[in-house]
């Protein structure tokens, strides 16, 4: 996740004696031989799943089998009544509310990452420090996020540590009910889970920023809030925007942290997908993941647009 | 600018970091503590006494769920993942570093993999195995082969659940493979080769010594991710849960501590592996700059 750059190729010399041909080709070979574990499981895994998700979303099913017959219907089911401008459709209502979360939740993660990156970056002094600090964010990652989401139980519930304080401070009189299973809990969870999303990409557009910019900013007499926003900013923009991808992507699919943290009210696309799946109602499941998709890749789209991050990297 | 003074700024941001630092660790240390609850204690503060009762009533399993079960799965699953991740990753790294034709599709095809939800790449496994399982029994009535007549399903810990956990660990080993051979100098194999090494050689005792912190840092994220994974296995594991669903769905049936114990007891073994790794990186630097293979 730190270097997205292809690596250039060893040698790139154009072959000319026919020798060099025969050994370019070996080589050729080795290399297709070398990459093709990794492309199999890509292909197997990914690539042939989703042109199956495809093929079955335009299926028909009964309460017993999914029938290979074609049909529009899973995707008009998705959409039926959103033409009606007055009354919001479920599926309109479900994707603005994981929109709602996942808005929160960017902006969260990318103010915190933001500073926290920024902060590694250009105020901690030495490499080992850095180093140090920057894993202390990272090994958190490493670990389990049910139990990371479950840790929040003895904070948030309701005769939890935070309700306990501040009764106990006499700021509030009776517990405060919405801060466990709410869209508050799925929030914080989503920022405590995927705010090293935003560090990372961010702190490595930073520290490849040449230093003597900011010194000639400094010399130029940019106080250190103009050098944030005039230098270091926009050469962020490309981890920024990283960053975003993965924060966006993961919310927009995510039906772990809403149903245990939402006490499983809160509805989200990924769960419709998930409780389709679980009656056995694949071509809908599929449709609706292919809806999904394709609304994951247009917000994407826009993020790359914004930025032209194969010029930048 | 590293020899001014530190300004109000440095302090400021020092304290928002060590806020985030306690947001990040202060919520898991607190059920380390709280699973140390007494007999009597139940899932918030304060602690009715100390005790390890909780642990021990997770050792003779929790309800109806195999719990044990479960945890040697996921650690069998992880450990497989971990060497395959490593191996695959390393190889297409190579691969990449020589250059092939299809090269940008394969990296393209890596990426989607980290950023195509989860959810919809479990989905895909899934119907992907369903279809497959169809396909054998309908082979099965038309052929009539008796060793086709007892398909269960092609799904489970070895095959669709290896393959989501691989979607989700080797993009992960790519780049960081990509970030390890962009700053990897050809000389050393070139020097290798003029000495009359052969292509394995070259990698046995060159290429993989010099490489060998990266190679335990793939391994940490194929290990600890396939571990927790749980959002890509959910559909495309079978009947067999991993500990991370088993997990899951202990959140909405368990009331007791026992759930905390269980936290503290998987992340023991994320920790583990995490200090083993970290060790073994630092070990392995120290031993390549004594033996002066690389500048450190």
């Amino acid at each position: 996740m730190t270097d997205l750059a292809l690596p250039a190729p060893a040698d790139a010399a154009a072959p000319a004696a026919p020798g060099l041909r025969t050994e370019e080709r070996r080589r050729q070979r080795l290399a297709y031989l070398q990459a093709g574990p990794l492309a199999l499981v890509f292909l197997v895994f990914l690539a042939i799943p989703l042109a199956l998700t495809l093929m079955v979303s335009f299926w028909e099913y009964n309460e017993y089998e999914i029938i290979p017959a074609f049909t529009l219907q899973n995707y008009r089911d998705i959409f039926e009544g959103c033409l009606n401008a007055s009354d919001l459709c479920t599926t309109a209502r479900t994707y603005l509310s994981t929109l709602k979360l996942c808005a929160l939740t960017w902006a969260s993660t990318l103010l915190v990452g933001f500073t926290v990156a920024y902060f590694l970056a250009f105020h901690v002094r030495t490499r080992t420090m850095q180093t140090v600090l920057f894993l202390l964010c990272t090994i958190p990652f490493w670990t389990s996020n049910v139990i990371r989401m479950i840790s929040w139980i003895p904070l948030l519930g309701r005769n939890g540590l935070v309700n306990d304080t501040l009764m106990g401070l006499g700021l509030i009189r009776a517990p405060i009910e919405g801060l466990l299973y709410s869209d508050f809990a799925v929030t914080l969870a989503f920022v405590h889970l995927y705010t090293v999303f935003m560090i990372v990409p961010i702190f490595n557009a930073m520290a490849r920023i040449d230093r003597a910019l900011i010194e000639a900013a400094y010399d130029a007499g940019a106080s250190g809030w103009q050098t944030l926003w005039s230098v270091i900013l926009p050469l962020t923009k490309p981890g920024i925007a990283i960053g975003s991808i993965f924060v966006i992507t993961l919310v927009m699919g995510d039906f772990v942290t809403v149903g245990v943290m939402g006490g499983q009210q809160i509805a989200s696309v990924g769960k419709v997908i998930q409780v389709q799946m679980s009656y056995l109602q694949f071509p809908a499941a599929a449709a609706n993941a292919m809806v999904l998709l394709g609304a994951v890749m247009l917000i994407i789209a826009g993020l790359t647009r914004l930025i032209d991050l194969r010029r930048e990297l | 600018m590293n020899d001014r003074p530190r300004t109000l700024a440095f302090y400021v941001l020092a304290a928002v970091f060590a806020l985030y630092v306690l947001f990040l660790y202060g919520p898991t240390l607190t059920i380390l503590v709280l699973s140390f609850q007494g007999p009597q204690g139940g899932l918030t503060f304060p602690l009715n006494g100390v005790s390890t009762h909780w642990f021990s009533r997770l050792w003779a399993g929790v309800g109806v769920v195999d719990i044990w079960a479960a945890f040697g799965r996921s650690l069998r699953l992880g450990l497989v993942t971990m060497v395959l991740s490593v191996v695959f990753a390393f190889f297409a790294g190579l691969a990449f570093r020589k250059g092939f034709r299809g090269s940008g599709a394969l990296f393209a095809l890596a990426v989607a993999s980290l950023i195509v939800p989860s959810i919809v790449v479990s989905l895909g496994i899934g119907l992907e195995f369903r279809l497959i399982d169809d396909a054998i029994k309908a082979a099965a009535a038309a052929t009539g082969w008796s060793f086709l007549q007892d398909h269960g399903t092609a799904m489970g810990l070895y095959t669709s659940a290896l393959g989501a956990h691989l979607t989700w660990t080797l993009p992960f080993g790519l780049l960081i493979m990509f970030a390890v051979f962009n700053r990897f100098s050809p000389a050393y194999e070139e020097a290798a080769r003029d000495l009359g090494a052969s292509g394995a050689q070259t990698l046995t005792h060159v290429v993989v010594p010099i490489l060998a912190p990266s190679l335990v840092g793939v391994a940490l994220f194929g290990f600890t991710l396939s571990f927790d994974e749980l959002a890509r296995t959910s559909q495309a594991i079978g009947g067999r849960n991993t500990l991370p669903l088993e997990l899951q769905g202990l959140t909405t049936t368990v009331t007791t501590p026992e759930i905390y114990a269980l936290g503290t007891l998987t992340t023991a073994v994320s920790a583990a592996v995490i200090g083993v790794s970290l060790c073994a990186v630092l070990w392995l630097q120290k031993r390549r700059a004594r033996l002066g293979l690389v500048k450190a």
